[in-house]
């Protein structure tokens, strides 16, 4: 790198940039794609009823670096019926994947929270698997005002 | 390195109690899609699972992607029939292992 002169230098960071761009746009959808691939691996092609799932965020996230994200199911939570497995991904983040729960009958409560990184505005859904092999999901909307990949 | 992990939790509980569990591990989270300044990726370096376990038996597991924000923070929750110890479990993408234990009284 020292070779290069300053002007080559910012010419080539000019051109790195647009590229970058460019390719930000494309991973947007491949992102959409990844997220429903994901979450069609994480059912195995069950049918997955809307419901049950409830997401807490923030509806304007001003900084994608933080965004605090709760989720939660209403179940009961008993030995024989209980949430296995919650998948959060994020539809418009470069990788979607977020996070997967996984929670016993010691659990309790099937709740979880955490802190995001959001890379634009997008769209949080949240699969649950129960003990009885049910699906449920839910998403939510949440604009992002700054992202927080990085970028 | 490995920085001491911070718990929020209560000391005593009646059984069957739902109690709080509050979990922090300082920690970069580098996700792998910055680059430095020379324009060269930082590579990865997250917490990619978080483990609690009750006298042995799982209570709560999360599997990590670089969406999680630095410092990872954890907040869930466990039923306890009986008194014994919550063991915390941070594994970094380079195998460092951080733990931690907490007792509880259950009467």
């Amino acid at each position: 790198m020292r070779l290069l002169s300053r002007r080559t230098a910012l010419a080539l960071g000019a051109s790195s940039a647009a590229f970058t761009f460019i390719g930000l746009s494309e991973d947007a959808s491949a992102a959409a794609k990844e997220a429903a691939d994901m979450m069609a691996k994480f059912t195995g092609g069950k049918t997955v009823q809307q419901g049950k799932v409830s997401i807490e965020l923030p509806e304007i996230a001003e900084n994608g670096n933080t965004v605090p994200l709760s989720i939660s199911v209403d179940a009961p939570m008993t030995a024989d019926n209980y949430v296995s497995d919650i998948l959060v991904v994020a539809d418009g983040n470069p990788n979607p994947g977020v996070a997967t729960f996984q929670f016993s009958p010691l659990s309790g409560k099937a709740e979880a929270s955490t802190r995001i990184r959001l890379a634009a505005t997008q769209n949080i859904i949240a699969v649950a698997k129960t003990s009885k092999g049910e699906f449920f999901t839910s998403q939510k909307l949440v604009k992002v005002t700054i992202g927080g990949c990085g970028g | 390195m490995a920085e001491k992990p911070r718990l929020k939790l209560p000391t005593e509980a009646k059984k069957g109690e739902v109690i709080e569990i509050k979990t922090l591990l300082p920690h970069i989270m580098e996700s792998g899609q910055r680059k430095d300044k020379d324009g060269k990726p930082v590579p990865r370096k997250i917490i990619n699972k978080f483990i609690c376990e009750f006298n042995g038996k799982p209570v709560f597991t999360a599997n990590l992607e670089p969406a999680i924000a630095a410092n990872p923070y954890m907040q869930f929750h466990a039923k306890v029939e009986e008194s014994g110890t919550f063991k915390f479990s941070w594994t970094d993408d380079d195998g460092t292992v951080t733990t931690a234990e907490e007792k509880i009284t259950v009467t």
